[in-house]
């Protein structure tokens, strides 16, 4: 179907190599550094945004036991919502297409639409960690005369932390994969080369751009795994 | 400004670029309905693709115990794959389109089916097997008769979050010009109607796919209806 119209069209793996030796994508406003840039401050900005807003809610929420309805409902509402149509609402509407420093076109719709898509993880996980602490640790905990400051700082979160990283994982990965489909609205980051590759019927330009995405959310993976070894408590026990 | 009186230049809703406009609904009703035949049409496809590969694999993790964690590691790894990576990375091999699509579709449902239907089996409680062997239940007839009405309720909950996720995915197919309402959304980015129009449909197809699980899980486990204190305790 036409997707080997010239010697570097193809998918192959030739094609590919071509790709990434090609100094041309390797400079200027879509070359792959400041594409990259884009990709990363976006993720960034958007996970910690929604950190900022659903971290302390759900600690709230899970150590007070309260308010499972909202969250489930927020996963669930997360997972219907197809982003390309609110990408594309939001830079129609509110937040406009225009370019916002770093961040590039329609850089604002995208980072709320973003930050939207990371709440649902971060809440969901964090709340689950919370309710999932062994109650009987919080009684005892309570019985030893703890605050419920102290309940939360010292034997909660602890506990609970490697679920939270786990969720923040999640966000990240997500949020990383799905500020791709940002180019198809025109955004920024690293989907567009990926766009382009189709716009072009350049299959290596597309896979290339596939396998610079897809490396990144694996290295992301496998730094995360590490962190939620790190942060748990609990002795490891070999089963 | 353009004279209203321009025949070429009619003043509507539509020239006016309006959010609700229901010249658009009334002119393009034809394509709307065509988008949302078509996204169905994905995302039925796709989850019953997911279904036929996740029913043997699931099986097969839970017979060697020894390939659970291969099978289910590596559907996991699918999922993290974006999805215009994915559906790109398989462009090589299924080329440009449909087929593209639905198998790229088909392997992110994968992950979920996988793992709900290992779960419902897993939540077979051991004494409910223990009786039913006791009164002559073995193998397949187990399996049938027993084990799978008892996982219904992880495994429809499994299901459901895979139609509503292939939903949503549906519309990234429309790089590939196979994306259902996503087609109509990315045809034009700036055309407020339609945008509009198509994720309206999107998001109400998959509430109505949503309620049409839910209702077909009561009618399946008829005996779950009446809420039940659980016996154990979570």
């Amino acid at each position: 179907m036409g997707a080997e119209t010239s010697p570097t069209g193809g998918g192959g793996v030739n094609g590919v190599i071509d790709w990434f030796r090609s100094s041309e994508h390797w400079h200027g406003d879509y070359g792959v550094p400041v594409l990259l840039g884009q990709h990363v401050l976006l993720t960034l900005t958007s996970v910690l945004i929604a950190i900022a807003v659903g971290f302390p809610l759900a600690l709230w929420l899970g150590h007070r036991h309260r308010g499972g309805i909202l969250v489930i409902n927020l996963t669930n509402i997360g997972r219907a919502v197809p982003i390309v149509a609110l990408l594309a609402l939001f830079s129609l509407s509110v937040f406009g297409n225009s370019y916002l420093g770093p961040y590039g076109r329609s850089g604002l719709a995208t980072l709320v639409t973003l930050a939207l898509f990371a709440l649902p993880p971060i809440v969901t996980a964090t709340y689950t960690a919370m309710i999932e602490v062994d109650p009987d640790v919080v009684e005892a905990a309570r019985g030893m005369g703890m605050s419920e400051t102290t309940l939360l700082r010292r034997v909660e979160l602890p506990l609970a932390a490697p679920l939270i990283v786990s969720g923040l994982r999640l966000a990240f990965v997500q949020v990383w994969a799905t500020a791709t489909i940002a180019a198809l609205v025109a955004g920024p980051g690293l989907g567009n080369i990926i766009t382009r590759g189709y716009a072009n019927n350049q299959t290596a330009e597309v896979v290339s751009g596939s396998l610079i995405v897809a490396f990144f959310a694996l290295l992301m993976e496998i730094g995360f795994l590490g962190l939620q070894r790190a942060v748990d408590p609990r002795p490891r026990v070999t089963v | 400004m353009v004279p209203l009186a321009d025949p070429a230049f009619p003043d509507n809703c539509l020239t006016r670029n309006e959010w609700i406009c229901g010249r658009y609904y009334s002119t393009r009703s034809h394509e709307l309905e065509s988008a949302l035949l078509q996204h169905l049409g994905i995302v039925v496809a796709s989850v019953a693709l997911g279904l036929v590969l996740a029913i043997p694999l699931a099986l097969l993790a839970r017979r060697y115990r020894k390939l659970e964690g291969i099978i289910v590691g590596s559907t996991t790894a699918i999922y993290s794959i974006p999805s215009l990576a994915l559906f790109s990375l398989l462009v090589p091999f299924t080329g440009l389109g449909r087929r593209t699509v639905l198998i790229g579709l088909g392997l992110y449902s994968l992950t979920v089916l996988v793992r709900a239907i290992l779960d419902g089996l897993d939540a077979v409680p051991a004494e409910v097997r223990e009786a039913a062997t006791g009164i002559g239940y073995d193998g397949r007839r187990m399996l049938l008769r027993v084990e799978i009405p008892l996982a219904l309720p992880a495994f429809m909950a499994g299901l459901r979050v895979a139609t509503v996720s292939a939903v949503a995915l549906t519309t990234v197919g429309s790089i590939l010009d196979y994306g259902g309402l996503g087609d109509l959304i990315l045809e034009d980015a700036t055309f407020k109607a339609q945008v509009l129009a198509g994720s309206v449909l999107c998001v109400a197809l998959a509430v109505t796919l949503d309620v049409i699980l839910v209702i077909s899980q009561r009618l399946l486990t008829p005996w779950a209806r009446k809420p039940r204190r659980r016996a154990v305790a979570a």
